[in-house]
């Protein structure tokens, strides 16, 4: 590939330009006898100036320097990074939803407001929820609205010393900051040898002034909390809810339901689970479902049937408020209502049944050459510990290694509770042809791990930037081009 | 088996095997029987793509959106044009396949098209650095709000009551919940009430909200507001709409602190409210509490320049439980769309855009209200949007001009029970002369 390293700025050139505008055709004058001189900009503002087949090639060239699931196998853990299909674009991006204001009359907007009570309904039934919001635009937004929803429960109930959120040390940095944000005290707790919630540690800190618990299951190692029932149990005794944090639910569609497993709130994640594309870091999507009792605290407009006419319902006075503008990501939601239709119920139990085969027989046949902290079944994903404690190559250096052989590495160093952790997640869209050439290929960096460490250490070599000082983008902070 | 995923039984049999158990089933031992679902979701398919793309069209037939219809509809969402290499460029799948760019060797794209982004975005606004963009203005505005709390360690936020109604809810709710007190400040004339302003803004206020063009599309004349809130050692957070920065004055000439806003119009279709983006810039000395993905520039170990996340530690991930903002993702599809189209229009192009939307909307105000039967509801300059009443209730005017497809202004009762018969309308430069002298014609019947 031709090496392309401009920035646009250094390729504007003044009189060019690549845009196209009618004639305007109404006759005002002068701008300065609508609007007051003072109020008007003296200047252009520096804006590239360049032609229409520049910008297209700048594009082109960048999209070139990027790896996407469209470019091979990304096995990244927690993110679910499964294709993304076709026809989800297709369906999105039809004129008659791109095309819709969102405060236009509702009477004009009755396709688009089924859509959403369908996937709300829909995605209830995946969890076990009574009613989903689809409001919250990602992950973390999600996990938000969820924990202003458990305060709001406990405030409406006159219970105003709940005030803590137990988290556990495996959790996402998301959890525990969410939890900040929603203006709770965060508990953190250890979890024990297997990674799973520590019973002991919990029983200890339950009592009347814990608001609930964040947890996900399968939990971040990959492993199903094969006590969630106790769990569950243990933390309504005491008062508290249970928050599901969905990250993983790839494990269970079709097969168990968070609703069942005793939790009370949860997110989703339309962009992990859902096929839906991750944009190069966004947009996300993060539905947050409640069980029936909580339904009147979730955020407003809630999409309701009247007289088979689908309306946004504002009048909830139990509502935590509005948490986003408009209604939340609506071509995201499209995207996966789509997926959702096309997979079937079928469909989405052999999605979830296939991502567990994939990270068996990948952990299975990776483990006899990287270390295994916790061998036992697991289910979507599975966590190796690097090459152990005697090898001086650590997690990033492979990371890196595989980089040259064509692959975007597992997620690193995450979870925390895991030394050099390598958090591996294939999904079901991967063939075992790919599962096998990655593995034959980790097996080898094992190897070369021996033999010449320092290959390893100045690794990528192939890619068309190399090792990125890190120190230095901080130290010398450019944010802009000037 | 489904198309979507390719293993076959054959290939199934031989993981299985290697993994020395006889069904997936046995991979499922460590859920209890009880927690096992026994029965299908309840989820409708599967349907082949020709079905699901007759049952979609089915769905779009029930929507009547601003291709079909003539809107007249802002408040904070607009109907711009959108050149047609946006969708093109951004298609590009190894733009939306990707992941966040934490392995910048492989990232290179997202990650220029992100620096070019803050650039643009830092031009525009007059400030000297932002984000990679948030979830939308709303939020924005919110994490604007919770800098300015954590850079003076006070907790009251003022905010005009002409800033965008919604987004008023957004920041109502997080604060209730921050416990970061929040006051509105009246309006005169369509304007942020000075003389209520100073009688709230002391030492004990954080920041100061205020949007120009305002939600009533007014230009809000900041130069004593600005003062007031730099005498009080408070922040002047600015919400502004980037096309009107083709024309108008930068927040940083006026003396903004921190500068939020919807970028939606650039380059972004409606999509029935989302995805849409958001966007925060700032002064330097702002920065480390600057929420969100920030890249930077750096070289990678052959000297040549490259680009990559940084300032990480203030993020959630390093700071969890001390993290003072959750945000984890940013619309960077969204951002890469807002950087296409602010590169196509270009210094000109932008301008234009800005010049055209100002003269057809002040066209439209002028020949709305020359009958005396429509009349402004204030009268200060203003940018795309205009308010006005009459002595027929805004709804029936709008439900006369949707029989004429025709979506009429946003209904200001809604938001503000006292300017009653009140809408608001906006006019972009993809209306033409003809499509606002129909809205007239009909208003001039209605009305």
């Amino acid at each position: 590939m031709r090496k392309y390293d401009h920035l646009i700025f250094e390729i504007s050139k003044e009189g060019r330009k690549a845009y196209s505008l009618p004639i305007n055709d109404v006759d005002m004058g002068k701008v300065e006898d609508l609007i007051p001189e003072a109020f008007l900009a003296e200047k252009e503002v520096d804006l590239p100036e360049v032609s229409e087949i520049d910008v297209v090639r700048h594009f082109t060239n960048l999209s070139n320097k990027n790896y996407g699931v469209d470019t091979g196998f990304y096995p990244l853990g927690s993110c679910t990074m499964k294709y993304n299909p076709k026809i989800n674009e297709d369906m999105a991006a039809l004129d008659g939803f791109t095309s819709l204001h969102p405060l236009q009359p509702e009477e004009t907007v009755q396709g688009a407001l089924e859509v959403m009570y369908k996937l709300d309904e829909m995605l209830a039934d995946i969890a076990g929820m009574e009613r989903v919001s689809l409001q919250p635009a990602a992950g973390s937004h999600g996990e938000l609205a969820g924990l202003m929803i458990i305060k709001s429960y406990h405030e409406s109930r006159g219970d105003l010393k709940r005030k803590k959120i137990i988290v556990p040390d495996s959790a996402h940095g998301t959890n525990p900051a969410t939890a900040a944000v929603a203006g709770f005290e965060i508990i953190e707790i250890k979890s024990d040898k297997n990674g799973a919630v520590d019973l002991d540690a919990l029983k200890a800190v339950l009592n009347d002034e814990i608001a609930g618990l964040m947890l996900t299951n399968p939990s971040t190692l990959g492993l199903f909390e094969t006590n969630i029932k106790v769990i569950a149990d243990l933390v309504h005794e005491a008062g508290g809810l249970l928050y599901y944090d969905g990250a993983n639910m790839n494990a269970i569609m079709g097969l168990s339901r968070p609703g069942d497993m005793g939790f009370d709130v949860i997110h989703f994640n339309l962009h992990k689970t859902f096929s839906t594309p991750h944009g190069g870091g966004g947009p996300g999507s993060g539905p947050v479902g409640v069980r029936a009792d909580l339904v009147p605290f979730l955020p407003v407009p809630v999409i309701e049937k009247k007289d088979d006419k689908y309306i946004l319902d504002y009048d909830r006075p139990q509502t935590i408020g509005k948490i986003k503008n408009f209604y939340g990501n609506f071509g995201v939601m499209l995207r996966a209502y789509t997926y959702i239709l096309t997979m079937g119920p079928e469909g989405l139990k052999e999605a979830s049944e296939t991502a567990v085969l994939n990270a068996n027989y990948m952990m299975k046949r990776l483990k006899e050459y990287y270390y295994l902290p916790i061998d036992q079944t697991c289910k979507h994903e599975f966590v190796l510990g690097g090459l152990g404690k005697d090898s001086e190559v650590t997690t990033l250096d492979i990371a890196k290694r595989l980089l040259d052989y064509g692959y975007h590495p597992p997620t690193i160093y995450f979870p925390l509770i895991v030394n050099q952790a390598i958090m591996v997640e294939p999904t079901e869209t991967e063939s075992l042809e790919t599962l096998d050439s990655f593995i034959d290929t980790m097996i080898k960096i094992a190897g070369e791990a021996k033999e010449d460490p320092n290959l390893l250490k100045n690794a990528p070599y192939n890619t068309l930037a190399r090792r990125i000082d890190e120190v230095k983008a901080a130290k010398d902070l450019i944010l802009k081009w000037s | 088996m489904h198309r979507y995923i390719p293993n076959t039984d054959a290939d199934k049999k031989r993981m299985l095997d290697t993994i020395g158990v006889n069904s997936v089933e046995d991979l499922f031992h460590d859920i209890p029987k009880e927690l096992r679902l026994e029965r299908p979701l309840k989820v409708e398919g599967p349907l082949s793509e020709m079905e699901m793309t007759k049952h979609m069209k089915e769905l779009t037939s029930k929507n009547k959106g601003v291709d079909e219809l003539v809107s007249f509809l802002g408040a904070g969402a607009y109907d711009h044009y959108i050149p047609s290499i946006v969708k093109h460029l951004a298609m590009r799948s190894e733009f939306y396949t990707a992941y966040t760019p934490y392995q910048p060797e492989i990232s290179q794209g997202t990650l220029q098209v992100i620096f070019e982004y803050q650039t643009m975005m830092s031009n525009l606004t007059g400030m000297d650095v932002s984000n990679a963009s948030m979830y939308d203005g709303g939020t924005a505005c919110v994490e604007a709000a919770m800098m300015a709390v954590e850079a003076t360690r006070r907790a009251s936020i003022v905010v005009s009551k002409t800033v965008n109604p919604e987004v008023r809810k957004i920041l109502k709710t997080y604060m209730k919940f921050r416990e970061v007190e929040v006051i509105e400040v009246d309006m005169a004339d369509g304007v942020t009430d000075l003389d209520k302003l100073k009688a709230v803004v002391d030492k004990t206020t954080a920041g100061v909200i205020i949007q120009s063009p305002n939600f009533f599309g007014i230009i809000e004349d900041v130069v004593e507001v600005e003062k007031l809130v730099h005498e009080n050692k408070a922040n002047l957070i600015m919400s502004v709409d980037p096309i009107s920065l083709g024309l108008l004055k930068s927040p940083g000439e006026l003396g903004a602190d921190i500068v939020v806003g919807e970028a939606q119009a650039l380059g972004n279709a409606l999509n029935f409210g989302g995805p849409h983006l958001g966007f925060i810039a700032t002064k330097s000395k702002l920065v480390r509490k600057m929420p969100g993905r920030i890249v930077g520039q750096s070289e990678d170990v052959e000297g040549k320049r490259a680009f990559v996340l940084t300032l990480q530690a203030r993020e959630q991930h390093i700071r969890r439980f001390k993290a003072t903002s959750n945000i984890c993702s940013n619309q960077a599809l969204n951002a890469l769309m807002a950087s296409i189209y602010l590169i196509t229009m270009g210094k000109k192009g932008l301008k234009e855009v800005a010049l055209q939307s100002t003269q057809k909307a002040h066209y439209a105000f002028n020949q709305l209200t020359q009958n005396g039967k429509i009349k402004p509801l204030f009268n200060k300059p203003f940018f795309k949007e205009f308010a006005v009443t009459s002595g027929v209730e805004a709804s029936h005017i709008n439900n006369e001009l949707l029989k004429n497809n025709i979506i009429g202004g946003y209904q200001l009762d809604q938001a503000y029970p006292e300017l009653n018969n009140g809408l608001l309308f906006c006019v972009t430069e993809k209306r033409t002369k003809a499509e606002i002298d129909q809205l007239v014609g009909l208003l001039e019947v209605i009305s």
